[in-house]
């Protein structure tokens, strides 16, 4: 399809672990954490899908890969139809133009001794080397203005820690906004955010979506935001897309046994909870011992024998709803 | 004895810095009955771990308690002592800090670190001590084998555990929680807020929970107050503030929480920053990000905490004055 901004097929992407002297030179003993473990996934142009997984899950990794951040190890990505060139410099700057991070930390992602014109205008390097200072001043003020930080003349000049943590997540919108890409990945943009101004955040990336027709890819952990946003949404566990289907399904129409425990915590506030509470027990195995079979056979509620000996396909269950499960079943 | 375990009045805690004096609380009263749980909420700066480490009397050192009164158990804890406030501190009142990650020594095994306060406070062998260490792993459903393991071997929830089987050590009559899940992963943190609930209904204990998640609230809080710059601005059973909110802030605040059963909607904000507490404004602190603000009455006259309906459901707003049915 030409309308997929991003094709991820069977991504792969594992990471060796560092060991010491005796195991890694005389026993050649190998330690690789599969991070990301045969995965795929499409974004269409203007469109906002949610990666939604706990810490550990992969949703980062998958992000970074996309965006060549880290070497994947197997599978493919499309970007606009093509398969990304690597070696081709040419074609790597244009493709850093258009792909753009958002990252989680707004207290960390920015340079501390830049002024806030400094790091908007910083990327202008790639593309606009030879920009006059007026003019570059014009494109930041109009990719603050943006990014709602207004009047932005009166921001343009400050330090990073003159500002409060909404204000400098702005700036990194800011600074993403000012290639005009296509493609965004935004990880955890709000969770160091208050609610008092996650909204306005989320608001730009909607914004953005509608005006500019830009990609979004919100790695999340909360399934109410993913819900609130996105047109759809793919839950990972240990490197594995869980399910994968419109963002409707948040509230209720979940098939797969740990999609269905996440969305049953969600808390609404001041409302009584519908779905009755499922609390998974125990911990999520660690990356390095992934169960055998389905990998979240252990924790699962309604697992059966097999579960443990088999891996399930991962299936179309409705038209653009994937369930990785061999029993996907509603459990209340 | 009397119903309230924890009275706190015209609380006011002031920071001396150089640019001067900050008022993180400011006038803050409530109370906390015994066997239940309190919910403070606020934004980022607004007073909360100020208030909770008022009450245990952990200020960092320019934090000082310019005036108020802390009542607990029907003694006056306000001008307590050191020697008074360690018998009072794990015995009485602990307190589970934010970031389980950083909380613990990270070069002592956690059995020693949860043995300490026990030894200190209970005349008891430091065998008997770790009898009761094993008990408290079963109490937080961590492997007891585990216990002599070193803080970097448990993962974050397995950490937060251990702190809550720390605070748990000497039975205390209220356990302070601030921010207790906020690092923690969604399915974690329904474990733990569920560990939580249990342990207070099986011992019986108060508690305050410190959080900027209403959806934590609503889970764990039998009450709850809602903070804005120092001041308490609406407090009430939690049911009835989160439903029948009163204060445009609390309004503002429900509103920024999705709700996934109900239409898709974006979530409000709320415009603007807090005031900086160097200078607070003279009248309602929330009016300048107020959306039903009345000129010449919200920004210049201070509201008071009242019983709006009568129903123990207070309120400081000057859309609030009396009630009107």
């Amino acid at each position: 399809m030409g309308s997929n901004i991003v094709e991820i097929n069977d991504l792969e992407v594992s990471f060796k672990i560092k060991q010491g002297f005796i195991d890694e030179y005389i026993r050649r003993k190998k330690k690789i954490v599969r991070a990301v473990d045969k995965i795929s996934l499409n974004i269409k142009k203007g469109e906002i899908v949610s990666l939604v997984g706990e810490s550990g899950s992969g949703k980062t990794t998958t992000g970074r890969a996309i965006l060549q951040l880290t070497s994947l190890t197997g599978g493919e990505i499309l970007f606009d139809g093509q398969p990304i060139e690597l070696s081709n410099k040419q074609y790597m700057k244009r493709f850093r133009e258009r792909a753009q991070m958002i990252f989680q930390d707004p207290y960390q992602s920015l340079n501390p001794r830049f002024t806030v014109f400094d790091i908007v205008t910083e990327p202008l390097i790639l593309t606009r080397k030879k920009a006059s200072l007026v003019e570059k001043e014009m494109l930041a003020l109009e990719a603050l203005e943006f990014a709602g930080l207004k009047p932005a003349i009166e921001y343009l000049y400050r330090y990073p820690h003159e500002l409060s943590g909404g204000q400098r997540q702005r700036v990194s919108i800011a600074t993403c906004f000012i290639m005009e890409p296509d493609f965004i990945v935004a990880d955890e943009p709000v969770s160091m955010l208050d609610a008092s101004v996650r909204a306005d955040i989320l608001k730009l990336f909607v914004k953005m979506k509608n005006e500019k027709n830009t990609s979004f890819l919100f790695i999340t952990h909360d399934l109410s935001l993913a819900w609130l946003i996105s047109d759809r949404v793919a839950i990972m566990y240990l490197g594995k897309i869980m399910e994968c289907g419109p963002s409707d399904i948040i509230s209720g129409g979940c098939l797969h046994p740990y999609s269905q425990a996440l969305t049953s915590v969600i808390a609404c506030v001041g409302e009584e909870r519908r779905m009755k509470r499922i609390v998974l027990k125990k911990e999520t195995p660690s990356p390095l011992k992934i169960p055998s079979g389905c990998r979240f056979h252990t924790r699962c509620p309604v697992a059966k024998p097999e579960c443990s000996k088999l891996e399930p396909e991962y299936r179309e269950i409705s038209p653009g709803h994937f369930v990785y499960c061999h029993y996907p079943q509603k459990l209340q | 004895m009397s119903e309230k375990l924890l009275e706190v009045k015209d609380l006011r805690t002031y920071f001396t810095t150089i640019k001067g004096e900050i008022k993180a609380v400011d006038g803050v009263s409530f109370y906390v009955n015994r066997g239940e749980s309190l919910g403070l909420v606020g934004e980022s700066g607004c007073g909360k771990t100020t208030t909770a480490l008022s009450i245990t009397k952990l200020l960092p050192e320019e934090g000082y308690i310019n005036s108020g009164q802390i009542i607990f158990d029907g003694k006056d804890i306000t001008h307590m002592d050191e020697r008074g406030l360690n018998h009072l501190r794990w015995k009485e009142v602990s307190m589970i800090f934010q970031g389980a990650m950083n909380a613990l020594n990270p070069v002592q095994r956690v059995c020693d670190q949860i043995v300490e306060p026990i030894l200190l406070h209970e005349k008891v062998t430091k065998k008997e001590a770790m009898e009761r260490v094993k008990e408290l792993f079963d109490l937080v459903e961590i492997d007891a084998n585990l216990m002599y393991s070193y803080p970097h071997e448990f993962s974050g929830g397995m950490r937060q555990r251990a702190i809550i089987a720390m605070a748990l050590a000497c039975n205390p009559k209220l356990i302070i929680g601030d921010e207790p899940t906020t690092a923690l992963d969604v399915m974690v943190q329904a474990q733990i807020l569920d560990l939580i609930n249990d342990l207070r209904r099986k011992f019986h204990m108060s508690m305050i929970m410190i959080t900027h998640d209403l959806s934590i609230i609503t889970e764990t809080c039998d009450r709850i107050a809602i903070m804005y710059a120092g001041k308490i601005v609406e407090m009430g059973s939690t049911e009835e503030v989160l439903l029948n909110y009163l204060h445009p802030y609390t309004e503002k605040l429900v509103n920024a929480f999705p709700n996934i059963y109900k239409e898709r909607k974006m979530v409000d904000s709320i415009p603007g920053v807090p005031p900086d507490l160097y200078d607070p404004p003279i009248g309602c602190r929330f009016a300048p990000r107020c959306h039903k603000r009345i000129d010449n009455i919200c920004d210049n006259q201070e509201p008071y905490l009242i019983d709006y309906k009568g129903n123990n459901h207070y309120v400081a707003c000057h859309l609030r004055r009396s009630y009107n049915g």
